[in-house]
């Protein structure tokens, strides 16, 4: 491992920050782990609990074969190992959204096991950090304390909705590095479509085990941060705990290993449980469910049908379409845009296509708030749009202003160019024209410029655009303007 | 005209109801009465007359259209651990005593589907756990045998003692019950009637109240051997909803009850000669060795030697499921409530109410043997002298054919004799917990009585999913025994 750059300061001398992640990611499927209830977000309460989820008596599990293939893409999509023998478990504890006072989990043989993430980190670099193992598991239900003075309501349309626990080792070393790495698994997971990755409607959540270290010594004791739901979030949380951690080692205390909460108002994390409290979750084999066996063909044939993921879409953005790797990787971070400008660059220069995409579409399409899907702009249009630059239809210029009024119209550019006669004039005889009229009305201008003010060749050029409503061709205007000024 | 049903098997009522000779309205009516009259005994938890005609005329309907199933307009009694849809469903306890399941257990729905008819739910001990039913919150069924000379009142066995003294006192011809460490074989024996635990996957668990789900396993209990074929066959069968059912066609298991036993070879374990077992036991499984001798089977001695294992094993693997099978029962959406200044008040007001003793002792047992430091020492251990138990089976059976044993160690005791001593009664378990731990299908059959004039069981032990071996060497001991003992109508 190279040397890590992110080391934090403290009053004894620098730190450096362990991290590992475990995620819980929703798998995309229509029905929960081991019922046929439907998983919707955004459900009446308690619209969606079969029997099973409520753990009536005599009831059931049956585990959900497309759940169980959504766990083994991932899997592959980490690049991870697949165990074709697997088990489920069951956690006991506790709760009013726990119905069945267990959940029901993988604890000692997970369906998948080592794997690997490549960060994208923000100066172009890439790190790798090691996934220690994927999980299936069924979430709880929601407790709801604030919908009566003394009593607390049970939702439980998410009990029994089939989770991904995503493990990874301790590899990170700084917020920033748990920011990116959050953000590469989500994009990962989107590709492979085994999670929606929305982190504000809880398809996504971390617990962050946070320690720190002198540079080269022993690991610390970690303090783990739960169910933090937002990136930022966790890059917060991270800064405070570990600063947290550092000022409490160098005032010559200790840390003690517990479970802690992000106050998201306060920007702190506080304890939740001690190590003394942690409950006993007494893990036994569940006797309703028979071992997981997986056959080796059907893993094979989800290999063989994975989507090309974002790793390799890089790579071949960069080598076969002569892509920067800054470029390469804002394009790949969302299947969506990278389909898109996959679209827009067939047949078209792939850098022009990729400025065109990265700059002027992006900063119209976040404006928009829509979904890529459905924006007015679509990569056709785009296309037609650069094409006008290439033939010399449209200045650089002119296509952005096209571009916004593409947005506001819904129309194609053609159609635009067309109605406000934005044709860009590369015709010599017209920009003289305009040239010598605007020589004429500022002779004491055009004197001074010949007397050696050369900045005012800016004014020139500005006026005759002006006079022609910017549809002038620029090269073309600069080199008759140049040649006219000279005398 | 009158039914005797202390006398009618399944199969005689079901060729008497297609010869016309009664109509199923009038032995459900039969059943009815009889129900009603032996209330003394406190079998039934719930008596569903109402239910039972509706099902009896819709019987009758059936048959005059030529469309009658195979246990069409048969009364029968269903063990108050299987949920019933619209009737209360206890398991025998205060915490589900107000519970009214929206849906039908698959075997209970399977034995509908053939035209069966409940006349009530069967008392209990609580969820199962027991083996005298004075574990039961509704009070414990009654034996209807009792001692020659001697009224005190016998415990029935358990845990389904109410399913097998319904059957022995003629409210029902039949009845399911379910099986975790000897719960069907058990009273079967002390209740002189005919009980079978089939292989663990046979019968679909779905819609019955878990104990331990791995060993857990629905059967009948009857008249005799082929009402327990009978019942067998509508119940057994691949659940997709249990995902520990196999998938494996039902055979028709009376179809070969009377091929007999020439050539069979029938396993003695010597380990289950135990010490202190009565001189009776000894007795009776003698009989039973030479019954089947006589009946042309080759009688080998054979050994399981973790036999002594067994016990410790059960309490340890059973206790361990059953409390995390039964933390669902929390006061917090159906059952019992017991309010509480907080969460943690609520659980524990609900379930130190609502949980029997032996119950609460079974989760305590539990608890502590899945703990973090004792899993190893107890759970982990326990699943691998299961592993040995299971082996030992195996190898038995590359030699023999079918095992017989005693079911067990003695007959049916009082009521109080031995509640006190929770030890004493899991003893009563030595010979039948073996067959759960390893999944084996066992019968217990009447084959004699005791010098008290109690009813004793033998056992017949299977090849895992050879249920149809168990029934033939159990009809073959049945006609050699020739038990036509009947207990007199005291109540």
């Amino acid at each position: 491992m190279s040397e890590n750059k992110n080391l934090i300061e403290g009053a004894t001398g620098p730190w450096e920050i362990v991290l590992g992640l475990e995620v819980h990611a929703q798998v995309t499927s229509n029905a929960k782990l081991f019922s046929g209830a439907a998983t919707a977000f955004g459900a009446e309460p308690n619209a969606q609990v079969s029997l099973v989820d409520a753990a009536m008596p005599g009831m059931l599990p049956v585990i959900n074969r497309y759940c169980v293939e959504q766990a083994v893409r991932t899997g592959l999509g980490l690049k991870a190992q697949i165990n074709l023998t697997s088990r489920f478990d069951r956690k006991n504890y506790f709760y009013a959204d726990l119905p069945q006072g267990y959940q029901i989990s993988q604890f000692e043989h997970p369906i998948v096991g080592k794997g690997v993430i490549t960060l994208d980190l923000a100066d172009g670099v890439s790190r790798e950090v090691g996934i220690t193992r994927l999980h299936l598991e069924q979430d709880a239900g929601k407790s709801l304390h604030d919908q009566a003075p003394s009593l607390t309501f049970v939702d439980l349309n998410r009990s029994g909705v089939a989770l991904m626990e995503i493990v990874s080792e301790p590899d990170m070393r700084s917020a920033e590095e748990a920011g990116a790495y959050l953000k590469k698994l989500r994009t990962i997971l989107r590709y492979l479509g085994t999670c929606d990755g929305n982190m504000e409607e809880g398809s996504m959540r971390a617990d962050v085990n946070v320690s720190v270290r002198k540079p080269g010594g022993p690991l610390g004791t970690r303090c783990e941060i739960k169910n933090v739901n937002s990136v930022r979030f966790v890059m917060q949380a991270i800064e405070y705990e570990a600063r947290r951690q550092i000022d409490i080692l160098e005032g010559g205390g200790k840390i003690d290993q517990e479970t802690r909460l992000f106050d998201t108002a306060k920007g702190v994390t506080r304890t939740m449980r001690s190590k003394e409290e942690a409950l006993d979750y007494r893990y036994f084999p569940d006797p309703d469910l028979l071992p997981l066996v997986l056959d080796e063909a059907w893993v094979e044939k989800i290999k063989a049908d994975l989507p090309e993921l974002p790793d390799e879409k890089k790579a071949r953005l960069i080598e076969k379409m002569g892509l920067t790797p800054y470029d390469a990787t804002v394009l790949v971070a969302d299947q969506d845009v990278a389909a898109f400008y996959e679209a827009v660059a067939a047949g078209r220069d792939a850098k022009t296509a990729a400025n065109w995409v990265i700059g002027d579409f992006m900063a119209h399409f976040n404006k928009s708030g829509q979904d890529l899907k459905d924006f007015t702009i679509t990569a056709p249009k785009l296309g037609q749009l650069i094409d006008l630059i290439t033939d010399g239809t449209l200045s650089t210029r002119l296509a952005k202003d096209v571009l916004e009024a593409m947005v506001a119209s819904g129309k194609t550019a053609p159609e635009i160019v067309e109605e406000k006669g934005l044709r860009q004039v590369t015709d010599t005889g017209a920009i003289e024209a305009v040239i010598a009229d605007i020589m004429a009305k500022n002779a004491d201008k055009v004197a001074e410029y010949r007397g050696g003010k050369d900045k005012l060749f800016g004014f020139f050029v500005g006026q005759v655009m002006k006079a022609m409503g910017g549809k002038a061709n620029p090269a073309a205007l600069n080199d008759l303007l140049k040649q006219k000024l000279a005398g | 005209m009158t039914i005797d049903l202390t006398r009618l098997t399944i199969a005689g009522a079901r060729d008497a109801l297609a010869r016309g000779e009664f109509t199923a309205v009038e032995l459900t009516d039969a059943a009815l009465a009889a129900a009603e009259r032996a209330r003394p005994l406190n079998s039934l938890i719930t008596e569903t007359p109402e239910l039972a005609r509706k099902q009896a005329a819709a019987s009758d309907a059936r048959r005059a259209e030529g469309r009658a199933g195979k246990l069409d307009g048969i009364p029968l009694a269903v063990k108050d651990l299987y949920c019933t849809e619209g009737v209360l469903t206890t398991a025998g306890s205060h915490i589900l005593d107000n519970f009214v399941p929206p849906y039908e257990s698959t075997v209970t729905a399977q034995l509908f589907a053939e035209g069966a008819v409940m006349v009530g739910k069967a008392n209990l001990d609580q969820f199962g756990m027991g083996g005298s039913n004075e574990n039961s919150h509704f009070g414990p069924a009654v034996n209807p045998w009792r001692r020659r000379g001697d009224t005190t009142r016998l415990v029935p066995g358990g845990s389904s003692g109410g399913s097998a003294a319904a059957v022995a006192a003629g409210i029902a011809l039949g009845s399911t019950a379910t099986d975790t460490g000897g719960s069907i074989r058990q009273p079967a024996a002390f209740n002189g009637v005919t009980g079978l635990k089939p292989t663990y996957g046979r019968c679909s668990r779905w819609g019955i109240i878990a104990f331990a789900s791995s060993l857990d396993q629905a059967g009948p209990i009857a008249r005799d051997v082929r009402d327990c074929a009978i019942m067998l066959g509508a119940m057994a069968g691949h659940d997709p909803k249990d995902s520990t059912s196999v998938d494996r066609p039902v055979p028709d298991y009376e179809a070969g009850l009377e091929d007999g036993i020439k050539g069979l070879r029938i396993g003695v374990p010597r380990e289950y000669r135990v010490d202190g077992m009565p001189a009776e036991i000894e007795k009776l499984w003698a009989d039973g060795i030479a019954w089947a001798r006589d009946a042309g089977a080759e009688i080998v001695d054979i050994s399981l030697p973790h036999t002594k294992h067994a016990l410790a094993t059960y309490y340890i693997v059973a206790p361990a499921e059953a409390s995390s099978n039964l933390a669902r029962y929390d006061g917090v959406r159906y059952g019992l409530r017991v309010p509480g200044n907080d969460l943690n008040e609520l659980y524990e007001n609900t379930r130190a109410e609502g949980f029997g003793a032996e119950v609460r002792r079974r989760i305590l047992i539990g608890t502590y043997v899945l703990s973090a430091g004792y899993y190893d020492a107890y759970y982990l251990k326990a699943q691998k002298v299961r592993t040995l138990l299971l082996r030992d089976f195996e190898q038995a059976f590359g030699r023999v054919d079918a095992i017989l044993a005693p079911t067990t160690p003695g007959a049916a005791y009082g009521i109080g004799e031995k509640s006190n001593d929770p030890v004493a009664m899991y003893l009563g378990d030595v010979f039948t917990v073996p067959l759960n731990l390893a999944g084996l299908p066992g019968m217990s059959l009447p084959a004699g009585l005791s010098a008290e004039g109690l009813p004793l069981g033998l056992q017949v032990i299977g090849r895992a999913f050879d249920e149809g071996t168990v029934l033939k060497v159990g009809r073959a001991l049945e006609k050699a025994a020739a038990f036509t003992g009947r207990p007199d109508v005291w109540w």
